[in-house]
Parts: structure tokens; C-alpha cells; sequence
């Protein structure tokens, strides 16, 4: 693993607040994690955990007020939290990118792809119009766009969603950033697009040397693409491990509930087991429970669950978990 | 080019829907109203521009012979007490009128959008400041609003210009904003964003074009609205000065000879009338049929 490497993306205690008429939301509450040059790095958790926010406090693109971004996000050793608009306006796009979820309103409908997608070349390196166009029509064949020329001047509504993320992705790339936030890059898409979309994400990455955090519900896609995982819940980080650990061997309740929600198909002929589930449903962000988090959920319940917050147990140097469990 | 599209399209290409500017195109051709007001503007605007085939003497000339005389074969819509042809006066007359609404829809869209668009966009003090002046001007009603500045400024063809114009920013300001507050919360302006995009281009490119509807809707009502305000300066005599016609001047001195020679107001008040028809037609017209949920 990349354990002599300096990491490409350090998040240290970052927190995320919200401040709403009801109260302050702390949405992302205290996160930290590395992210490595040229790996992926899964981001799992249920919705409305932080995991978009992570990513959106990343690149500032929160408004601030309401919004209040505390912490360290060192990119290649600089803290962007510590930069002026312009400055971080600089490595959007150019450093690092971002792909979203939703790719039938993510392109600007009276825009055409082409001058989407070059725009953010034209910024960033300079090109010309001719050169960017060039280039975005370069990029739409690498993300396998058929006929990329006349693709180039269509305008989104007449592309499918599959064809707008491709685009979506191609634009994100276009200035070969090294760190792509990809947030639920295919929730959005049928199964069959699903596996194309992350074929062209595995070989650009491979292609262009690039980090991707992959924020997502799904474990399977999790399984398929990252060599890293972090779970987090309700605003913190639960578990971190490498992907094949976690899946063999999950050491947070939370994470082996996950695990145990995904449906296998046969698997109850086989064992006359149910479904597991997890019981409850996400603390509402303004009232986050005392002691762990997790706790009004938990199977394995302990009383000091309910009184004081789990610290954060190292197993391994890759391996982490929140939880009494591990502590006794 | 479109061989090329054929050459290398896949197989959904036939079935692609077709643009929204044709699908509002042809909404508009279906809406025969919409497109009497639209014959009305343009019969309106070839007026203003042939003015001197259509009436080749001076409209401003006095004869007082000719004074009052109701309409013949020589002055079809009549004389005036000048012994004027009002017919000659009102073709004048729409030059002026289309060089008012012209001016007064410019100085509301070039002051009014880029305010609205900065309004919407930036929030925060920025926003709360000029919607209160908005506000402050909203107050007033906007004919009242336009005297006001008419008594400042002085009266004459520019000052009605400015006066109304600046009568119309508010409505300028206060559409753009609402339409910007809408268009910012895009994911398509968050992803432009996240590709570094400065706040310049996105408001010019990826947020006014997306508020041109609203726009280009409120600039017909707001052409039609400067015609009648400049009308309505013009009949106070504090808007356009004689003897350069004006259609709301005529219809200002024609009213003392209302009961013997009632030609003299009825047919300004005409043009008038169908003028600002055309772009209230059409403005509802284009409202319609660029509004994507409505259809025809």
C-alpha cells in the first residue's frame, strides 16, 4: 500500500455546520481521513450522514453563511480552508473535480456539450476556443461517446442519462485534475449504464493517474472499485479499512448491519435466513444522541454506549473503528 | 452538417425530441392572437421606418386654412387645429413613440438584469440593499414615478426616455432576482462552479441565458407600457414638445375640440390603442409559448 507515500488529501477534523432557524446542524462533526495519490477511496454511508458534504466542504461550493467549514483540508500540503475565493476558484477543476449525482440536471440545458465541457480548459490551461473545442471533442470519445463531433454540438436534452454523466465525467476531466470527488456517480442510472460508467471511471483513472473518492450507498460498487473504505455515520467516521478487510471481517456494528442489509440472491433458500436490517433509522441532525451515535440502533449495546463517545481505535495503521467493542 | 449527424449517429437518433425554441416556435404560429399582436408590431415598426415614402411632406408644416377640417380624399384621418394631417402626424408620430419604448425597455434592461442577476446571485447585503430600493421605488405607481423624475429632469424627448425608464428598473430587478434565486440552486451552476468557473461567466452564461423567458416576455409588455406612459407625458405636455408630433400630444390638444372635431383626439388615441395592443398580445403570446408546462 502507499504507506511510505505523504497523502495526496488530508482531511483533519473537519467540521460542517449548518446554522438554521432551528439550531446549528452538524452535518459533517469532526471527519478525518487521507486520501492517496491514485487510489479510490470509498465513502459509504446512509443518507443524510455527510458524505456530500464532506465532498462539498472540499471544494467549498457550500454558501457560507449558512454554512461553517471548520478544520484542516490539506491538498498536497496546502489548506484550502485557508484560501481566498480566487485561489480555491483555481483548483476546482483544475486539481480537483467533481462529478454529482444527478445527471439529467447537471448539464446547463441551454449550453451545448461541447462548450460545457471546454469551458473549463479554456479557463484553467488557456486554450483557445478552437483548441478547447478540439480537446472537449477528444474527451467526449474518451468516455465513449459515439459520433463525439456532432455530440459536441448538441445541446443536453437530447442526450440520455447515461450519455449526460459520461459528459458530466468528461467535463470533470478535462483538465486531468488529481483528486475527482465523484458523488454518487451512477445512483442515478440503470444497472447496465451503472457497470459502463464505472469502466470508463476505472480506465480514465488508471489512464490519467487520478484519486477518486467514490461516494456512495452502494457496497456493491464499493466492492468493485475502491481499495480503501470509510464508513461514516450521522457526521463522523465509524470504520476505515481496506475494502477486501471489510468486507471479510466488518468490526463495527454499523458496518456489519450494512453488510448484512445487502439481499444475496438464493441466500435465504439456502440458510432460512431473513433479510437483516437495521432497526431505526438515521438521529434527525438536530438531535444527535448522547455517548455513541450509533447506539439506539446497536445490537450490541453496552451501558457505556449510552453515557460517553467511543473513541477511535487503531487496529492496524489501515484499520480504524469507533467503538466500545474494540476498546475492552 | 446534417450529413454528418446522420453519418455518425446511433439508432435513437431519429427519435430525438426536438428543441425547445422549435416546440415554442411552433406553440407561438398556433396562437392566432399572439400573431395579430405580432402583425400589429410589425406594421408599427415598418410605419416608423417609412415615414417619409408614406408621407412625403412635413408633418409639422402649419396651414391654417386647412384647420380642423374632418377627413377627405387630401387628408384622409383629417387636419388639426394647425391645419396639420393627422394622418401625416400620427406616421410621424410612431417614430417618435418607437424611439421612447425603445429607449425607456433599454435603460430597464441594461440597468435592471445585471442588477437582478447580482441581486440574485450574491445575496446576502448586496441583495438585502437593492431590493429595498426596489422596494422604494415599487412603492410609487410607476406613472407617478415617471412625473416625478419628468419634473426633476425637465421635459423633452430624452427626459421622458430616462423617466420611464428608470420607472421600470424595479420590475427588471425584481423578475431577474426572482428567476436568479431559482437558477443559482442548479446542480448545473454547482457543477459549473465545480469546475472553477468565475462568477462573471457563470452569471453572463450559465445563469442569464437560462432567465432570458421571463426577459423577453417582459420586454414586450414593458415596450407596449413605455408607448402608453410616453403618451401619457405627452397629453400632461411635459413629455415630447411640439411641433414634433407626438401621438400622446395630439391627443392632448385635440381634446379642447372634442365635441366639434372629435377626429382630432380619436385617432392618436387609435394608434395608441393598437400599438400597445400589439405588444401586450404578443408579450402573452410569447409567454406562453415559451413556458414549457403550458400546451397549446
Amino acid at each position: 500500500m502507499n504507506d511510505t507515500k505523504k497523502p495526496l488529501l488530508a482531511i483533519e477534523a473537519l467540521h460542517t455546520r449548518f446554522h438554521t432557524q432551528d439550531g446549528v446542524v452538524n452535518a459533517v462533526d469532526g471527519v478525518d481521513f487521507n486520501v492517496y495519490q491514485g487510489e479510490t477511496l470509498g465513502l459509504v454511508g446512509e443518507s443524510g450522514c455527510g458524505k456530500s458534504v464532506t465532498a462539498l466542504s472540499i471544494l467549498q461550493l457550500l454558501r457560507c453563511p449558512p454554512a461553517e467549514i471548520q478544520g484542516n483540508i490539506r491538498f498536497e500540503g496546502v489548506n484550502l480552508l485557508n484560501l481566498d475565493q480566487e485561489a480555491i476558484r483555481k483548483v476546482r477543476g483544475s486539481a480537483i473535480s467533481m462529478i454529482f449525482q444527478e445527471p439529467m440536471t447537471s448539464l446547463n440545458p441551454v449550453l451545448t456539450i461541447g462548450e460545457q465541457i471546454s469551458e473549463a480548459v479554456r479557463l484553467h490551461e488557456g486554450m483557445r476556443y478552437q483548441e478547447a473545442w478540439k480537446w472537449a471533442v477528444n474527451m467526449l470519445q474518451m468516455v465513449q461517446i459515439s459520433g463525439p463531433r456532432a455530440r459536441a454540438r448538441e445541446y443536453p436534452h437530447k442526450l440520455s442519462g447515461g450519455m449526460r454523466q459520461r459528459a458530466m465525467i468528461a467535463m470533470a476531466l478535462s483538465c486531468n485534475p488529481q483528486l475527482l470527488l465523484a458523488d454518487e456517480p451512477t445512483t442515478a442510472l440503470d444497472v447496465t449504464i451503472q457497470a459502463q460508467i464505472m469502466d470508463i471511471m476505472v480506465r480514465l483513472k488508471e489512464e490519467f493517474k487520478t484519486a477518486i473518492v467514490l461516494i456512495t450507498h452502494d457496497l456493491g460498487v464499493i466492492a468493485e472499485m475502491a481499495s480503501r473504505v470509510v464508513v461514516m455515520y450521522a457526521g463522523k467516521v465509524v470504520e476505515e479499512a481496506p475494502v477486501k478487510d471489510l468486507f471479510k471481517d466488518p468490526r463495527h456494528p454499523y458496518t456489519r448491519g450494512l453488510l448484512g442489509s445487502i439481499p444475496v440472491i438464493g441466500h435465504k433458500a439456502q440458510t432460512g435466513r431473513r433479510l437483516q436490517e437495521i432497526p431505526g433509522i438515521v438521529p434527525r441532525p438536530l438531535e444527535t444522541p448522547l455517548g455513541c451515535r450509533f447506539h439506539p440502533r446497536c445490537s450490541s449495546v453496552m451501558d457505556i454506549c449510552r453515557k460517553q463517545e467511543p473513541p477511535m481505535i487503531h487496529l492496524t495503521e489501515y484499520r480504524r473503528v469507533n467503538c466500545w467493542l474494540e476498546a475492552s | 452538417m446534417t450529413d454528418t449527424i446522420r453519418n455518425t449517429a446511433d439508432g435513437d437518433r431519429d427519435h430525438s425530441p426536438i428543441s425547445p425554441f422549435r416546440r415554442s416556435w411552433f406553440k407561438l404560429k398556433r396562437n392566432k392572437v399572439a400573431l395579430f399582436g405580432g402583425f400589429l408590431i410589425l406594421l408599427y415598426i415598418l410605419t416608423a421606418l417609412l415615414a417619409p415614402v408614406l408621407f412625403p411632406g412635413n408633418p409639422s408644416a402649419p396651414n391654417l386654412i386647412m384647420a380642423l377640417e374632418t377627413p377627405s380624399l387630401k387628408h384622409p384621418l383629417g387636419t388639426d387645429e394647425l391645419g396639420r394631417s393627422i394622418l401625416g402626424r400620427i406616421i410621424y408620430g410612431s417614430r417618435v413613440s418607437l424611439s421612447i419604448a425603445i429607449g425607456v425597455v433599454s435603460v430597464g434592461l441594461f440597468i435592471g438584469v445585471p442588477l437582478g442577476l447580482i441581486s440574485g446571485y450574491y445575496g446576502g447585503k448586496t441583495d438585502f440593499i437593492l431590493q429595498r430600493i426596489t422596494d422604494t421605488l415599487l412603492a410609487f405607481p410607476g406613472f407617478l414615478l415617471a412625473l416625478g423624475l419628468v419634473a426633476v429632469l425637465g421635459v423633452g424627448l430624452k427626459n421622458a426616455m430616462v423617466s420611464i425608464g428608470i420607472a421600470m428598473i424595479p420590475l427588471y430587478i425584481r423578475l431577474v432576482r426572482g428567476c436568479t434565486l431559482a437558477v443559482r440552486e442548479e446542480i448545473y451552476v454547482e457543477a459549473a462552479k465545480a469546475v472553477g468557473t468565475r462568477d462573471t461567466v457563470i452569471l453572463l452564461r450559465h445563469i442569464l441565458p437560462n432567465v432570458m423567458v421571463p426577459i423577453t416576455v417582459q420586454t414586450s409588455l414593458s415596450m407596449g407600457m413605455g408607448i402608453l406612459f410616453a403618451a401619457g407625458l405627452g397629453f400632461l405636455g411635459i413629455g415630447v414638445q411640439p411641433p414634433t408630433p407626438e401621438w400622446g400630444t395630439m391627443l392632448g390638444s385635440g381634446r379642447s375640440y372634442l365635441f366639434h372635431a372629435p377626429h382630432v383626439a380619436t385617432f392618436p388615441g387609435i394608434a395608441i390603442f393598437l400599438a400597445v395592443l400589439g405588444f401586450n398580445l404578443l408579450g402573452d403570446g410569447l409567454r406562453d409559448a415559451l413556458d414549457p408546462r403550458f400546451k397549446l
